[in-house]
């Protein structure tokens, strides 16, 4: 059985086409429309227009890393750097693909989302220049505290971390074990997995889902789960199975 | 199900999750049905974008920034 080949999309009803085909010919707001024109024009209307778009994606990029603090050491003008590099990069994408913006939202919330993914591409990258956690090893005795398992009650996590460590040597692809060890007892940011596996997110994403599904699978079929989650995985499973037939 | 909800939620799988390629695509026309929401109808009409977001730290953090940035003035 090819193991959750389309989890995703598939079944939901919110899909990209859906919504752009809905907005086609969505009138756009006062403001949203001033940006476009205004962006869309040459001479000195254009580069004040730039000017200030890049200066509210470089006060978002500095935001949002600055609350992402806790996971990453980047400071000071290090940290500013990155910001000036997020907000010129979503400036250029942001004019690439202005004739992309069919106006679903406002034109800020568009251009916003440019500069929020590019600060999540730069931290991936710069991942590898320092990274945080210790890559040398596979580090199976981290699951248990990984998923908040007390050492004091090692008698009753023992085999299921067993059975784990046997499932992913086993009947995990080499890929899907890659991304497991990666992730889950290394704690690679999935974005910083990306840029070493060179994909992208959603490849990584369906990846483990397809890892995580076959492990729960498995578990329940070894008898780690408890009866609830058997007969739910059970459920689960025929449900997909419907679905690709 | 185990006796560790992280480990739990971490094998739970939904099947209705549309990824992070299309989380991603739409995520500022979602943002701003959030903002305007005023009785959930957002996550009533895209649910395998909020099962994504549930099961994807990455993108729900993406998600939350466009929220904040979108919801402050301009």
């Amino acid at each position: 059985m090819q193991p959750c080949e389309a989890p995703m999309a598939s079944t939901a009803p919110a899909t990209a086409s859906s919504l752009t085909t809905t907005a086609k010919d969505r009138r756009l707001d006062a403001e949203s429309a001033g940006w476009v024109q205004t962006l869309g024009s040459t001479g000195l209307m254009r580069e004040q227009a730039l000017a200030r778009l890049h200066d509210m994606l470089l006060r978002i990029a500095r935001s949002e890393l600055r609350r992402r603090s806790g996971r990453h050491p980047i400071t000071g003008p290090e940290l500013d750097d990155l910001a000036h590099q997020a907000a010129a990069d979503a400036l250029l994408a942001i004019t690439g693909e202005l004739d992309g913006f069919r106006g679903e939202s406002r034109f800020t919330t568009w251009a916003y989302r440019f500069v929020i993914l590019e600060v999540s591409t730069k931290l991936g990258r710069h991942f590898w220049q320092k990274p945080t956690v210790a890559l040398d090893t596979e580090a199976w005795e981290r699951l248990p505290d990984r998923f908040g398992m007390d050492p004091g009650d090692h008698a009753q996590w023992r085999g299921l971390v067993d059975a784990l460590h046997r499932i992913v040597e086993e009947d995990l692809t080499p890929r899907q074990r890659e991304v497991f060890v990666a992730i889950v007892l290394q704690g690679v940011p999935l974005d910083a997995l990306v840029v070493r596996l060179g994909t992208n997110r959603n490849a990584i994403y369906k990846t483990l889902y397809d890892a995580r599904r076959k492990l729960r699978t498995s578990l329940a079929a070894n008898g780690y789960l408890t009866t609830a989650a058997n007969s739910a995985d059970v459920d689960l499973a025929d449900a997909d199975e419907g679905k690709r037939s | 199900m185990t006796k560790w909800p992280a480990l739990d939620r971490f094998l739970a799988t939904d099947p209705s999750d549309v990824g992070c390629e299309q989380t991603l695509e739409v995520l500022h026309v979602y943002v701003e049905m959030v903002l305007q929401d005023a009785d959930g109808s957002a996550a009533r009409r895209y649910p395998g974008l909020v099962a994504h977001l549930a099961a994807c730290p990455p993108c729900d953090d993406d998600f939350q920034c466009l929220l904040t940035a979108a919801g402050a003035p301009s």
